[in-house]
């Protein structure tokens, strides 16, 4: 560095050199694999709840659903899938394991700012935002259909 | 008798719904929390379409373990309610069969944060 005084697009330049190159095509496929890995994970419980007890499909899926969100969950506090999501990015973070990972991340970073508005506040951070659109989407989707019948 | 087709339709579904997202992720600005905001909202319009109770017979899993769901399930709680009890039926029915889902995040992710500890 001779000189310290860039002009803008010479400094855009030096930063875009600088900057690690995205591989989007391996992102891609790693997303990909992973992803449908988790999503097998969710399919082969699904069919095992259906097989050992008495559930409707929905239940059993339900039941699946949630036993995903648990190892979500689990995974997130033993510090393993915020390691998995460095590697899978979307990979991980669509499947509702992601989901899980989106309370208990944050809640846990902020623990010590207390009950209310450490792990209260804190689990809400992304879950809030996807549960109010969410309900809104809904409620809206409800009334068209509604209206308009169909 | 396994039917195999189904494990391979749920993986490869939920794996093109990730690889999408990710494509996203790479070439916009849009950060994960709009990828999951949009992903209910894509689910929520695919519901009302009737399309995406298709994508589940089809997927499963693959169709059920993605973000969208939450969109599935709130939706189409909220028209099965409509449908007997009007505008009424849209606000009992938002959460009626999300309830199980939203639940269980929200309980289990309060356990999980009290136990764990976060790292240094």
């Amino acid at each position: 560095m001779k000189n310290i005084n860039k002009t803008k697009d010479e400094y855009k330049e030096i930063v875009k050199n600088e900057q690690p190159v995205v591989e989007k095509g391996r992102n891609v496929l790693r997303a990909f694999l992973v992803g449908g890995g988790i999503c097998l994970f969710g399919q082969i419980l699904w069919d095992l709840y259906l097989y050992l007890f008495d559930l409707s499909k929905q239940d059993a899926g339900t039941l699946a659903t949630i036993t995903m969100i648990f190892l979500g969950g689990l995974l997130t506090g033993l510090d393993i899938y915020d390691e998995l999501g460095q590697f899978a990015g979307a990979g991980s973070l669509v499947p509702v394991t992601g989901f899980a990972n989106s309370m208990v991340s944050p809640a846990l970073e902020y623990k010590q700012e207390g009950f209310i508005m450490g792990i209260g506040a804190n689990l809400f951070s992304i879950a809030g935002p996807v549960l109010t659109y969410g309900m809104v989407s809904a409620f809206i989707i409800g009334a068209l259909k509604n209206i308009f019948g169909g | 008798m396994i039917e195999i087709g189904i494990f391979i339709l749920s993986f490869s579904v939920g794996g093109l719904i990730c690889a999408v997202c990710q494509l996203i992720l790479d070439n916009t600005r849009l950060t994960p929390a709009h990828i999951l905001v949009g992903l209910v909202i894509l689910g929520s319009i695919l519901t009302g379409l009737g399309w995406y109770e298709s994508l589940i017979k089809i997927a499963g899993a693959g169709a059920t373990i993605p973000v969208s769901n939450f969109g599935y399930i709130l939706t189409k709680g909220a028209l099965d309610a409509a449908q007997k009890d009007g505008l009424l039926g849209l606000f009992k029915g938002v959460l009626a069969r999300a309830s199980a889902g939203i639940s269980a995040s929200v309980i289990i992710a309060f356990f999980i944060t009290l136990i764990f500890n976060p790292k240094e």
